[in-house]
């Protein structure tokens, strides 16, 4: 991969800013050693990837099962794929964009028609319930009624410890699949909303609405956790 | 949003965090939202939570794949080299 090969890209500008330097070189050497057959390499790589790309791949399909289906396929054409992969995006997004190819070609009963087509709902969940604010009318309204927690006043492991990472698991488990789909792509696995965009093919603000919603769920739930 | 120019709510305030983290808010947006943190200890502190959410995400990598998914790939691993 060059440099003058990802500016005729179609990646945005974030990415390609995200790509250049020690990024570039890392993953050109991780690409290297894939090339030349490094299985350690290899495994590394489905060890990063391949919770992201189950929890992606859920979005269009409709069990866990046919998605843990769709991520072992996806990870073939990754195989087949790699020698011809030519570095216009990250070798995440390109990984994810065959994962997502793959889910979508899965036709008949198991495919969802549609999934993101309802924020309907979702623009109207409030972020913290409203009975925790001052009603209208009332004096200082739409200011807290009751304090979140001071999270900073709390020891290390009560908020780092396996207890509360599993409420959040478990929160995140719960979510509807296309907020558990974004919010594993930008908190778990790092990626950038401009890299969540391209490969659910969705516009930046259905983007941020769905993880402002997980988030805001996830929070709760940990809110209940350790306040509660 | 029913606000008027010169300040927000908590309760708006609350639904503007992932933009403003995402730098995706107005520099007027930004400078409203900061002067409210900056007087009030519950959004403060609310900030201060969705940023621990986020970074608790962080922590939830799995990197542990199942064999019975990792060795049929590591098969077709190796025999791409011999197609």
């Amino acid at each position: 991969m060059s440099q003058v090969e990802s500016q005729t890209s179609k990646v945005s500008p974030v990415e390609e800013d995200q790509l250049s330097g020690a990024v570039v070189a890392e993953e050109s050497d991780l690409l290297a050693r894939l090339r030349a057959g490094d299985e350690r390499a290899f495994e590394a790589l489905v060890e990063t990837h391949h919770g992201t790309m189950i929890a992606v791949a859920r979005t269009y399909v409709r069990t866990r099962a046919v998605a843990e289906e769709v991520a072992q396929e996806a990870w073939l054409g990754v195989v087949k794929g790699i020698d011809r992969f030519e570095g216009r995006s990250s070798l995440r997004t390109w990984i994810l964009r065959i994962l997502v190819n793959t889910a979508m070609g899965r036709g008949g009963r198991e495919a969802r028609s549609v999934p993101f087509s309802s924020l309907g709902n979702e623009q109207d969940e409030p972020a913290v319930e409203a009975d925790r604010f001052r009603p209208p009318g009332a004096a200082f309204a739409g200011h807290w009624n009751a304090y979140p927690g001071d999270w900073s006043s709390l020891p290390e492991e009560a908020l780092l410890g396996r207890e509360t990472l599993d409420v959040a698991k478990q929160r995140i488990e719960e979510l509807p699949d296309a907020q558990r789909a974004v919010i594993t792509m930008r908190d778990i696995a790092g990626c950038s909303a401009d890299e969540v965009c391209e490969v659910l093919d969705i516009s930046a603000v259905n983007q941020r609405v769905l993880l402002h919603r997980a988030r805001s769920k996830v929070r709760a739930g940990l809110e209940r956790h350790l306040d509660g | 949003m029913a606000s008027s120019p010169d300040h927000i709510t908590c309760q708006e305030l609350v639904e503007q965090v992932t933009e403003y983290l995402d730098g995706a808010l107005s520099v007027e947006e930004t400078e409203l939202l900061e002067q409210h943190v900056n007087f009030c200890e519950g959004c403060d502190w609310y900030l201060d939570e969705m940023r621990r959410t986020i970074a608790t995400g962080n922590r939830l990598r799995e990197v542990h794949v199942p064999d019975k998914v990792l060795q049929p790939l590591l098969t077709a691993f190796r025999e791409r080299r011999q197609s």
